[in-house]
């Protein structure tokens, strides 16, 4: 019994990381093009996960619809904020970017705090209690679909980067923006494109993980650090490396809540952030940050 | 000693800024008990950004969880106080103990292993994180309940305990205040602040230029720590209560620091005027809008600030009211 | 005018081997340098002179081989030991402290051999003169020309009291004139001082001038050493530089 209540949350954790995937993806994508640090970036999630509770709310739009609007609106968002806001400062030393993230992180609380207040809320859809009955595994529907819905958008944003001609000139850009500029990338909306396009993996990221949790404004900074961790875990900049780190800070989320006291969970993660960033051998994973 | 503080001042500078002391000395006696309170939560942040801007403005270190220097200054004071009957004169001295001791740690873990600007950045979070969770889970603490230091009738002033009416840490953090703006003055123009200014600019060309780079962060993160610790301790009296999550969190360090990213980073006095300028405008904007029952208001503005600030004046308010005062270039420090 | 007892050293290289993953940078490169000499480091771009000064300074880690001045080995040692030891240098791509003046840049250097700041700041400003800054001294280096600010990066290896300086392509983009001016500069220093002086330089006007002696380096590795003259005559040393850059 012991053993498969273990399999029950290792694998309800597996799911849950590929959704902390997806929004490490968005993380990843932005750094690794445009070498800026996204320090507002559960608050950004956040954002997505309100919008869906709006949009379930008002309009009764299914959270698992809601990916691609909310994705979109996100998307606008982070074109828009790297167009007019983030691309002023790229000549600024590195602590100004982390600042003005960690500013437009407060502004973003504020005023979620300001429209939703401070309580949790979450959405109730009609198969929240429903699961599924694999061997000896039961595991939630909600949570079945989320992590389905999570792989299904990393897949399109691999395919993205692979096979379209922005997906491959925005990883040129990554690679030598200089050498961009020379062949005639429109460089400055291939980077605002770029931000959308993280901003949006965490809009969709934040639709199904309203499946999942109750939100609530303070929820951001603790999905940023949750991100950070991720992805200097896979290193950062790769993209396989975010979705693996996400699985595996999933899985260990999951089985520290089970071994230990469940508020003791997110010290597991802060434990792991100092040990990975102490023994993150020099280079070895992910590029160094100047 | 006096003339190395206020040697390359011009006479108008110290003008000014004897009468600004003045000012602020003789406030209690006109203020009503609300401005004075907006005050000592302004000298507050104006301490604990002096503090901060010691390690980023001088030595160019960025630490974004200087909440958990408070959090421990706090705390180890409080505790020693609630429990043993500890006056606070003697728990400052462990509480300052232990957070030199923490922001060492961390210096350590840190300059030892080369994690640099953005990973040590978040070195600081998750540790000021942890530690919260920590205070949180324990009962000796008060965990997540509260520490709460017992208040006698207000009036009276023992100052052996640290109990009385708020006039008391007026003067306290005023002098604190006025006490770190010496000592930066002073360590700014000595070897250490030029090597700190060096390690800022260009850490490589300093170490190459015979600079130890590790021995010198490391006394910035110390002296840094130490002086947010007292800050704590001042915080623990002056609240009478102490919440883990409040304490500790992420959003407060990021607080603490608004106010010297507007009046301007690696400045002497920008923490003092961001600090006397965000804090009140803070305040002001809340009591406006009390009526309308609007949380976050104060927050949302104070981020709005800071990003107008890093986009349009990223060196900060001060260098600009400086030469707008037309105050020598070493006015308050080397304005940048 | 220039302070202190005369100081020189010897510096050896022997061996000196740097790979960076597959690339061999720096490949056994071995010469001696004696105390008082002046001796230039030349080689077309990406021949490995830089990598080897930033071995010599501390900078980088050799793979393998040893670097030692006056007898004493300098590997394993941190770059602001390496300096305090005697070593100073400047950078390539000019790297001043942004935010403080050109006199406080200098005494910065200073500082490693005194804490009293009113004197760092006076030998600071006898090195300034030297390099013809003085005027400049209160300026930031933001705002100084290229040329000056290539003359403060020198006098900041020079404030440290080098015995040996590695001087590295401090004359790129100067004019011919203030060349001339840097040339007699260093000639001048190493008489009065003794200071032993290795240079990297792509300006052979410059190399021709100053140095006693020139190692050639191609590919990571030492293709030809001896007088100026020498070297120039090798078809070596011409091969390599054909198609490249022109010895002029």
């Amino acid at each position: 019994m012991p053993v498969e209540l273990y399999l029950n949350v290792a694998v309800s954790g597996l799911l849950t990381g590929l959704i902390y995937g997806l929004s490490a993806l968005g993380l990843s994508v932005i750094f690794g093009v445009i070498r800026i640090v996204n320090f507002a970036h559960g608050e950004i999630m956040v954002m997505g996960m309100f919008a869906t509770l709006v949009l379930f709310r008002h309009l009764g739009i299914d959270p698992l619809y809601c990916i691609p609007i909310v994705a979109a609106a996100l998307f606008a968002f982070g074109y828009l904020l790297q167009d007019l806001v983030v691309r002023r400062i790229v000549h600024l030393p590195d602590y100004m970017q982390f600042l003005l993230m960690a500013a437009i992180a407060v502004m973003i609380v504020s005023l979620c705090l300001m429209i939703f207040g401070p309580d949790a809320q979450g959405v109730q859809v009609a198969y929240a209690y429903d699961s599924f009955q694999i061997g000896p595994l039961l595991v939630d529907k909600v949570r079945i679909y989320a992590g389905i819905a999570a792989l299904v958008v990393s897949g399109l944003l691999f395919a993205f980067f692979r096979y379209t001609d922005t997906g491959k000139a925005i990883r040129a850009c990554g690679d030598n923006q200089v050498g961009a500029l020379v062949v005639g990338l429109n460089v400055r909306h291939l980077f605002a494109l770029t931000f959308g396009i993280g901003t949006a993996c965490l809009g969709a990221a934040g639709a199904i993980l309203v499946l999942l949790i109750d939100v609530h404004p303070y929820l951001g900074p603790s999905y940023t650090l949750l991100a950070f961790i991720i992805v200097i875990i896979g290193g950062l900049g790769s993209l396989p490396g975010a979705l693996l780190g996400g699985l595996l800070i999933g899985v260990s989320e999951a089985l520290a809540g089970l071994v230990f006291q469940p508020s003791m969970k997110s010290a597991v993660s802060f434990g792991l952030l100092i040990l990975v960033l102490l023994l993150r051998p020099q280079g070895l994973l992910g590029k160094e940050v100047r | 000693m006096i003339a190395r503080l206020t040697d390359g001042l011009p006479p108008r500078a110290l003008a000014l800024l004897a009468a600004f002391a003045a000012v602020m000395a003789a406030a209690p006696f006109f203020a009503s008990d609300y401005v004075l309170s907006v005050l000592i939560i302004s000298l507050y942040f104006a301490f604990v950004g002096q503090a901060w801007n010691l390690m980023l403005g001088f030595a160019g270190q960025l630490s974004l969880g200087h909440a958990l220097f408070v959090g421990i200054g706090a705390y180890t004071s409080a505790a020693l106080f609630t429990h043993f009957g500890v006056s606070p004169w003697v728990g400052v001295v462990a509480a300052v103990a232990l957070s030199t001791l923490m922001g060492c740690v961390i210096g350590y873990l840190g300059f030892r292993f080369s994690i640099r600007g953005v990973y040590f950045a978040l070195l600081t979070i998750a540790f000021a994180e942890f530690t919260g969770i920590m205070v949180d889970n324990n009962a000796w603490l008060g965990g997540s309940a509260g520490l709460f230091l017992p208040v006698k009738n207000a009036g009276s002033i023992d100052l052996l305990n640290l109990r009385g009416p708020p006039v008391l840490f007026y003067y306290m953090i005023l002098i604190l205040t006025g006490a770190a703006l010496l000592l930066c003055r002073l360590l700014l123009n000595s070897k250490l602040g030029l090597y700190w200014q060096a390690i800022r600019d260009d850490q490589e060309a300093a170490e190459a230029a015979g600079v130890p780079l590790f021995r010198y962060k490391m006394i910035a993160v110390a002296i840094s720590s130490a002086l947010t610790g007292v800050a704590g301790v001042w915080y623990a009296f002056y609240y009478n209560n102490l919440f883990p999550e409040s304490t500790f969190a992420t959003g407060r360090s990021i607080e603490l620091i608004l106010g010297t990213v507007v009046g301007g980073v690696g400045t002497l006095f920008g923490p003092i005027l961001g600090a006397l300028i965000l804090t009140p405008l803070g305040e002001l904007l809340t009591e406006l809008t009390s009526g309308l029952q609007i949380d976050g208001i104060k927050t949302f503005f104070w981020g709005f600030c800071v990003v107008a600030i890093v986009l349009f004046r990223p060196s900060g308010v001060w260098p600009w009211l400086a030469g707008l005062l037309k105050l020598d270039r070493s006015t308050g420090g080397d304005g940048r | 005018m220039i302070a202190g007892a005369p100081r020189s050293a010897s510096l050896k290289v022997e061996g000196l081997t740097r790979r960076f993953s597959g690339l061999t940078a720096v490949d056994y490169v071995s010469f001696e340098v004696p105390p008082g000499a002046i001796h230039a480091l030349i080689g077309p771009n990406g021949a490995g002179k830089t990598t080897t000064f930033n071995m010599i300074a501390g900078a980088l880690k050799p793979t393998s081989g040893d670097v030692s001045l006056d007898g004493h080995s300098l590997v394993g040692m941190r770059p602001d030991e390496i300096c305090r030891a005697g070593v100073g240098r400047t950078f390539q791509v000019v790297r001043p402290f942004n935010a403080i003046t050109v006199i406080d840049n200098v005494a910065v250097g200073a500082l490693s051999w005194t804490s009293d700041m009113a004197a760092a700041r006076r030998y600071a400003l006898d090195m300034l003169e030297l390099l013809g800054l003085a005027d400049k001294r209160n300026a930031l280096p933001g705002s100084i020309t290229l040329p000056d600010r290539k003359c403060l990066e020198v006098a900041r290896a020079l404030a440290t009291k080098p015995k040996l300086l590695l001087l590295d392509e401090v004359m790129a983009g100067l004019r011919p004139t203030e060349t001339d001016r840097m040339v007699a500069t260093f000639r001048r220093l190493n008489k009065e001082t003794g200071v032993t002086i290795v240079l990297i330089e792509h300006v052979m006007r410059a190399v021709m001038a100053l140095s006693h002696h020139v190692v050639v380096l191609n590919y990571g590795k030492v293709i030809a050493q001896g007088t100026p003259e020498q070297v120039t005559r090798n078809p070596d040393v011409l091969a390599c530089y054909l198609g490249a850059e022109e010895l002029s």
